[in-house]
């Protein structure tokens, strides 16, 4: 399993997935943090971005994943003030300007985007700024490693780390899940070489019967990771449990702001606790991000559910598994046996 | 959004106490937070998520990481909107290297160049 969205991309753009040979699977993890938001998360952030005296800042990957009823770019037109942003911190520029306005910042993210949440409610609380608040839905990969393994349909034999994630965390980390489920687990970058290089050391270790974790993008990072970024991840998070779009809810998966950051903690600020979310009947991402089926599995695949018009968070954000299938669309030709052009989704989000 | 963009680091400042910079992507320049990458010099090469450097590469590596990423439809993040300074300018944000309140700066506006991947 290749547990990077970025990953996912590059295999099946470039058709890696063909290459390998018979016995050879590459099935797609859940390393989209757009696809692994819970949708109770995005009905939370919908109900705050109507709210009138709210400007609700997000990553643009953000806009168009659905909750129960609609869309962030729905709410955007029906006159709420939503807006993109590049870097979190634009959200201190954004609350100067607006000190009537209550700005509040959808953090999601893996642990490479930890740092740059962590950063806002850090700068903001030194600032002592009181219109600024994170909507917080941050996870881990290594306990969802952990959580695909220990499940009982679980297939998945190594598994291609996530080179970006590990840039910020280093691999340490992953030493005692490869340890206890003897499983070898590759730390790789994105690129074609790369995911053929990660695969062949994957497999190498299984031939072997070793479950260890090795490096393939020792250019890129260390088994230290970035550590000053990781102090002031952790100055500001603390790990707890997390609700996984598609999983449920793994222990000790996500961060959450400390208690000291309790003021700039948007579910705290707003009443938003009890939302009814209603899923979609039909889209199977969860199966997609646990590895149990691929997007030609679906019937709703590029019919019902296309990135015009997505299901689910897996066909929305530019590393979704549904969107990749869709954009490279051989396995849609494959799978309906009809001729689909090839689509493009244009810089998804 | 788990990717990291490689850029080179054209010129860096200070900005209300945090160490930033300009950092350029094919024809595009943006503001980067250098602040966990603390020792990058001007003319380096760093890898950037959402505004934020968290690690540095060598230059061959980036141009081809960056290549890749462009044929990947991967750089959509580096076209959001630019937030501008007199937007919010706070106290602490003055631009202790030029004494201005940083308007001025061609990174608050995306740039385009002849390489300009998006």
């Amino acid at each position: 399993m290749e547990v990077c969205g970025g990953q996912t991309h590059s295999i099946v753009k470039n058709g890696i997935d063909h290459l390998l040979p018979e016995g050879v699977e590459l099935v797609h993890g859940p390393g989209c943090p757009v696809c692994v938001t819970p949708l109770e998360m995005i009905d939370k952030a919908h109900a705050i971005a109507r709210l009138p005296d709210v400007i609700f800042c997000s990553f643009g990957d953000m806009l168009r994943v659905p909750g129960s009823a609609g869309d962030l770019f729905t709410i955007k037109s029906e006159g709420g003030d939503v807006r993109v942003v590049y870097s979190p911190i634009d959200c201190i520029k954004i609350a100067h300007a607006n000190p009537d306005k209550k700005v509040v910042f959808f953090a999601i993210g893996f642990e490479t985007t930890a740092p740059a949440n962590a950063m806002l409610a850090w700068r903001a609380k030194q600032e002592g700024l009181k219109n600024v608040s994170l909507l917080v839905s941050h996870v881990l990969v290594p306990p969802a490693l952990a959580a695909i393994l220990q499940s009982p349909e679980n297939r998945v034999q190594g598994f291609l780390g996530p080179g970006h994630v590990c840039a910020v965390m280093g691999y340490e980390e992953y030493e005692p899940i490869s340890a206890k489920y003897h499983v070898p687990i590759v730390v790789s970058g994105f690129e074609p070489l790369d995911i053929l290089q990660g695969t062949l050391m994957t497999i190498r270790q299984l031939e072997t019967e070793r479950g260890e974790v090795e490096n393939q993008y020792s250019r890129i990072l260390d088994r230290e990771g970035n550590k000053t970024a990781q102090k002031l991840v952790f100055q500001v998070f603390q790990v707890g449990d997390r609700n996984w779009r598609g999983i449920g809810t793994i222990p000790q998966s996500g961060y959450h702001l400390r208690a000291e950051f309790a003021d700039y903690d948007a579910e705290k600020l707003f009443d938003v606790a009890q939302i009814a979310t209603r899923e979609s009947e039909i889209c199977i991402s969860g199966e997609i991000l646990r590895g149990i089926k691929k997007p030609k599995d679906c019937p709703a695949f590029g019919t019902v559910c296309t990135p015009q018009s997505p299901l689910g968070a897996t066909m929305v954000s530019a590393e979704g598994a549904c969107a990749a299938y869709y954009t490279y669309g051989r396995h849609l030709n494959q799978a309906k046996g009809v001729d689909v052009p090839i689509h493009s989704v244009g810089g998804a989000a | 959004m788990c990717l990291a963009i490689p850029g080179k680091v054209v010129e860096a400042f200070d900005q209300g106490g945090m160490r930033m910079a300009k950092v350029q992507f094919g024809g595009i320049i943006r503001e980067a937070c250098l602040e966990y990458v603390p020792d990058t010099k001007v003319g380096e090469y760093v890898l950037v998520h959402v505004g934020f450097a968290i690690s540095k590469v060598d230059e061959e590596e980036a141009h081809r990481t960056y290549q890749i990423l462009e044929e990947m439809d991967q750089l959509s993040e580096l076209m959001a909107p630019v937030v501008a300074e007199r937007e919010g300018q706070a106290p602490g944000f003055r631009d202790s290297a030029t004494g201005t309140n940083g308007n001025h700066r061609p990174e608050t506006k995306v740039t385009r160049g002849k390489e300009d991947a998006c």
